[in-house]
């Protein structure tokens, strides 16, 4: 097709401008010393000297992985449970289903400022649950690392296995009833046909959620700006938020540079295995 | 017996789905006495009055203006451009189409920091920080790979023989698209719409740092940084939520087949 480039011309320029140039600048910049105390100067790897010394960033790549792992984990768990519940209903199952995708469309800005008030330690609904009228016993989760972590797990989960359980759900519809009937007649119970029949056939649309689930976890920082701003002590800061802080509140632009690449060169390597795994099983073409 | 457990399921499926946001519905429709209660009240008694003063005192409607404006805009100039690139991907032969979908997945998957300081300067000196262009132009940038991605999956499923049929009857190029292609790919162009109006009206990243001026901000930063100058004003700020909720709710309610079946494409074939 003669027109094809011309075509692709925008989004390529567009792409190039908003996406590869700035990338391109940003790892320029990490080999600089850059902030207005400084001013400007080549400094080769000195960032990322600084970068493998600095506990603060390695905590933060730590309590990173831990989140998108145990998150995306319970987010894949929660989804199939919930497409599974749901694929039974016949009747109503359209308003069902706009409740479940609910939590996708909320900004991930408003889920997390309510869950900081679920987490309240005066008025939340945590609290009120867990110990009802003894106002005294309420306690502050937001303020001690282990359950502020949890908190934001918490909060994405929510958020995310609507996500998952669409497209779990979506598989469902495609498995053949015929096989689940053959399943039940050579006498397999529920479990068993679910891990023997449903699982198989559903595993390549779970493997696409879980790669752009994977994908969004590492990148979490809305959730984070919101609930803790990486508080107590940056025990809840995550690798976005790290660069963010030190590349515009603390203005050190080639520390933050460097960041930045380390950030985006982790979230590539993932994504590269993923792709390749995912993209085996027929993701591209 | 069966009966009860789907129902125990589902019940459990809508209070985990719901349960939060009626929560914070519950606490917009307080009185400020009793926001303030401890321990805190399930129930609200049904007053307007955080709503009163999220839209008019704290100039909510206008955030809202200014996230209609940017998502909309972003919208039209995205699936746009998206649409002419994915047409002739979707209908090249097969060496150069895996690649270039993989380069357009991968460039959807940058985080937010590694472009956002280049971004941040190229505004500056555009002299379009605090404008609505400011975060229209990134905003493209940043959806036109999933616009792409999903564009090219629904076009690919469109059968070719349309177009081949229409250039056999003598149609040219512009004319097989415009009066053959396009009507057949509007549905396609319409979900994908939906959804890249979703993203940009939800994100929070660019719009934190391009957005500083009060007056110019997006309904998730005036969210993230709602005044309140010692404590935080639960009552007002959950009004503003669920405010910020309501054009979300709508879009569900009335197109969740488009939602999911965009959501879905590319997870599953055909």
């Amino acid at each position: 097709m003669r027109a094809a480039l011309p075509m692709m011309l925008p989004a390529a320029v567009f792409l190039c401008g908003f996406l590869l140039f700035p990338v391109v600048s940003t790892m320029i910049n990490s080999l600089y010393h850059d902030s207005p105390l400084t001013g400007r100067e080549f400094c080769g790897l000195d960032n990322y000297r600084r970068l493998a010394g600095d506990d603060q960033a390695l905590e933060t790549v730590e309590f990173t992985f831990v989140f998108a792992l145990s998150s995306v984990a319970l987010e894949m768990v929660a989804g199939v449970l919930i497409a599974l519940a749901i694929s039974r209903v016949v009747l109503g199952r359209g308003p069902l289903r706009a409740v479940v995708i609910l939590p996708w469309a909320v900004p991930t800005v408003v889920a997390a400022v309510m869950w900081k008030y679920i987490f309240n330690d005066q008025y939340g609904l945590l609290n009120y649950l867990v110990y009802g009228d003894s106002v005294a016993m309420y306690r502050a989760w937001l303020a001690r690392p282990a359950t502020a972590r949890l908190a934001i797990i918490a909060a994405d989960v929510w958020k995310a296995s609507s996500f998952v359980a669409l497209i779990a759900l979506a598989g469902l519809q495609s498995v053949p009833q015929q096989l689940m009937e053959a399943a039940r007649i050579d006498g397999a119970g529920p479990v068993r046909r679910f891990f023997h029949v449903t699982l198989p056939l559903i595993r390549p649309a779970l493997l696409v959620a879980l790669l752009f689930r994977v994908m969004d976890a590492f990148r979490v920082f809305d959730l984070v700006f919101v609930m803790t701003q990486g508080a107590p002590a940056g025990q809840t800061s995550v690798m976005q938020y790290f660069g963010y802080l030190k590349m515009f509140p603390e203005q050190q632009y080639g520390y933050g540079a460097a960041v930045s690449v380390v950030v985006f060169a982790i979230i590539a390597a993932l994504s590269i295995v993923l792709v390749r795994t995912v993209g085996r099983r027929g993701l591209v073409e | 017996m069966r009966l009860l457990w789907t129902g125990l399921a589902l019940a459990a499926v809508v209070l985990f789905c719901l349960g939060p946001v009626l929560w914070i519905l519950s606490t917009s429709l307080k009185s400020p006495g009793l926001v303030d209660d401890r321990p805190p009240s399930l129930l609200p008694d049904l007053d307007a009055g955080s709503y009163r003063v999220a839209l008019e005192g704290r100039g909510f409607l206008r955030s809202m203006g200014n996230s209609l404006l940017v998502a909309g805009a972003t919208t039209v100039l995205t699936v746009l451009m998206a649409s002419l690139a994915a047409y002739p991907l979707a209908r090249m032969a097969g060496r150069w189409r895996g690649p270039v979908l993989g380069l357009v997945l991968a460039a959807s998957m940058f985080p937010q920091v590694s472009i956002a300081g280049a971004v941040y300067r190229m505004l500056m000196g555009m002299g379009l920080l605090n404008t609505h262009p400011g975060l229209v132009l990134p905003y493209t940038g940043l959806m036109l790979p999933l616009a792409i991605w999903m564009l090219t999956g629904f076009f690919g499923r469109l059968p070719r023989e349309l177009e081949e049929a229409a250039v056999v009857d003598g149609c040219g190029p512009w004319t097989t698209v415009w009066r053959v292609f396009a009507p057949v790919a509007a549905p396609a162009v319409f979900t994908t719409a939906i959804l890249v109006f979703i993203y940009a009206w939800n994100e929070f990243f660019f719009a934190l740092l391009v957005m500083t001026d009060p007056a110019m901000q997006t309904v998730p930063v005036a969210i993230a940084k709602f005044p309140g100058q010692y404590r935080v004003p639960w009552g007002e700020l959950s009004a503003a939520a669920v405010v910020a909720i309501l054009p979300l709710v709508a879009m569900v309610l009335l197109l969740q087949r488009r939602i999911v079946s965009g959501l879905t494409t590319g997870a599953t074939k055909g």
